[in-house]
């Protein structure tokens, strides 16, 4: 049984949460018996052509042409739809990036199939497929099992190992037909060099024992130093210090980066949903009894405001 | 405008989560239901675009008796009617979009608004899987609105960025923190909403494609220390980040 998983371009180059899903998708396709194929949709996607075959894909559908140059939900599902019919795919796999989460419910509904989304872990069982999955923000796991396949699944980013693998690559251009109903017509890249908390390794959050909105640039410059994005709590985000696409936690993003530095932030329960999955946790806060330590790995009990330069301080030095 | 917005009902983002003791399902008693936080921006823009441009704002929620609380708070709020598609017990994913779609063809709306996902299952969906089944263009996560004559302009968080999207109407968009301000029911909402109609439907009884194998906690961390107090402390964190946890040069 064939898995068909769907490569994200961006700027001409696979994205790396797209690579991961094909690993995945490598490995949930030995343990069903079948082939991977990776299915791309874009403008002059060359690149990202040899990054799928280059982990593991058997075969690349491509459909190039200057109507994808941006992403067109409506191009991307044609794409997806007339590959996985071609591949005779069992199990359609994208990543929960934005277009991702974008795309795969349009999938599943083209196909009349069931989506699994967000998932943390894939297996086979029985011929069947099963997922576990974050609900309530991660306070809680589902496991779920189809009971008939097609099935459409979407696979949490720096979740899944990242494997090279070579494959034999096949390339099999697409002709797809679409009507663009929706398309985008600008990017705006945010300012140059700033990290998304939806990707970064690293994250540095604050919270409101940063007291004020330009303390923040000692989180700032924390970040800068371990080369980590900023993140924010819905506190301070509400307050209107730091926007939302810097939140963390159930009404933001889930996060599972391999440092996570929780400053001023005391804990609630709504955050730590969003963030426990990081792999080493450190919090710096001012109340030793605040929620943040229970999950933290290593603490420092002291205030921000001068716990911070001196650490960002002895990171430089 | 005639605007619909599908809605639900979830349990409060601040409530610890518990599970029933043979851990197949959420424990459901004790727990304090509201309306999914992003839902509230999705019926928010709709009373916005309805007050500016004249039209009625229908709620739509899919579930059992207690589903019909969503409706309840979103007519509290503002919106003029509501359609109840009833259904007790699991339904799949597909199945309730399907179920949806059904009610969204039928009002022909303008424009349909949905959170872009709701707070327990974390889906994020329904919106454009509805879409989809309609025939709609859809605009997911849209966290700022413009609306034209007969198309509008959505702009949506990407990673490290932002999108422009152009969409003509009628049109799904599900809708993202940062769209808008909601506001709260007033006391006379409250009231208001007590006399507003609720059409109740029956939805198809229909087979689901899964099977909830089970729940479970996230695995327990391992106790973490307390390094020391104050500015003192800083040199064996580093040390510990360097030489223990290994996550710095």
């Amino acid at each position: 049984m064939s898995v068909l998983v769907y490569i994200e371009v961006r700027d001409g180059a696979a994205k790396k949460a797209s690579l991961e899903a094909l690993s995945e998708g490598k490995r949930l396709a030995a343990a069903l018996g079948g082939s991977v194929s990776a299915v791309i949709a874009g403008k002059g996607v060359d690149g990202a052509v040899e990054a799928a075959k280059n982990c593991g894909a058997d075969q690349v559908f491509v459909a190039d042409s200057d109507a994808l140059a941006s992403y067109v939900p409506e191009g991307s599902l044609a794409a997806v739809v007339d590959a996985a019919k071609q591949a005779d795919a069992k199990v359609v796999i994208a990543a929960a990036t934005s277009q991702g989460r974008d795309l795969a419910p349009r999938v599943a509904a083209k196909m009349g199939v069931m989506l699994m989304p967000d998932v943390t872990a894939v297996s086979e069982s029985g011929g069947q497929v099963q997922v576990t999955r974050p609900v309530y923000a991660g306070k809680v796991y589902m496991t779920l099992k189809t009971k008939s396949l097609p099935v459409v699944i979407t696979t949490r980013p720096n979740t899944f190992d990242l494997a090279e693998s070579a494959g034999a690559g096949a390339r099999v251009d697409l002709d797809v037909s679409f009507e663009a109903k929706a398309k985008v017509v600008e990017v705006k890249a945010a300012a140059s060099g700033k990290l998304d908390v939806a990707e970064a390794d690293r994250i540095v959050t604050g919270g409101r024992g940063m007291k004020e909105p330009e303390n923040f640039k000692l989180i700032e410059e924390l970040a800068d130093t371990l080369g980590a994005a900023v993140g924010a709590t819905r506190a301070v985000v509400d307050a209107g210090w730091r926007p939302h696409s810097e939140q963390v936690g159930q009404t933001g993003k889930t996060v599972g980066p391999s440092l996570y530095v929780a400053v001023g932030v005391s804990g609630a329960v709504q955050h730590l949903a969003g963030m426990r999955t990081s792999k080493v946790i450190v919090a710096i806060n001012k109340d030793a009894d605040a929620p943040i330590f229970k999950i933290a790995d290593y603490g420092i009990v002291g205030d921000a405001l001068e716990v911070v330069p001196k650490l960002n301080e002895a990171l430089k030095g | 405008m005639n605007i619909a917005v599908l809605v639900k009902l979830v349990p409060d983002t601040a409530a610890q989560i518990r599970l029933t003791s043979d851990k197949s399902w959420i424990e459901t008693r004790d727990l304090n239901w509201v309306l999914s936080p992003y839902d509230e921006y999705a019926v928010e823009e709709a009373l916005k675009i309805t007050e500016a441009k004249g039209g009625e704002v229908t709620a739509i929620t899919y579930g059992g008796e207690n589903a019909a609380e969503a409706l309840r708070k979103t007519l509290a709020m503002g919106a003029h009617k509501a359609v109840h598609v009833k259904k007790d017990g699991f339904t799949d994913l597909l199945g309730t979009a399907q179920a949806l779609a059904k009610q969204v063809e039928a009002g022909g709306y303008d424009l349909v608004f949905a959170g872009f996902k709701a707070t327990d299952d974390d889906c994020a969906a329904v919106g454009p899987m509805v879409a989809t089944v309609v025939g709609l263009p859809c605009v997911t996560e849209v966290a700022q609105l413009e609306i034209g004559e007969g198309k509008l302009t959505a702009q949506r968080e990407i990673e490290g960025g932002t999108e422009v999207v152009e969409a003509s109407i009628p049109c799904v968009l599900t809708a993202q923190k940062g769209l808008n301000e909601p506001r709260y029911p007033s006391l006379k909402g409250i009231m208001m909403a007590k006399k507003k109609p609720i059409e109740n439907v029956e939805a198809e009884d229909t087979e689901p494609r899964v099977e909830t194998v089970g729940f479970s906690y996230p695995p327990a961390r391992p106790a973490g220390k307390i390094v020391g107090e104050g500015t003192d402390a800083v040199p064996e964190l580093v040390r510990l980040l360097r030489e223990e946890a290994r996550v710095i040069e």
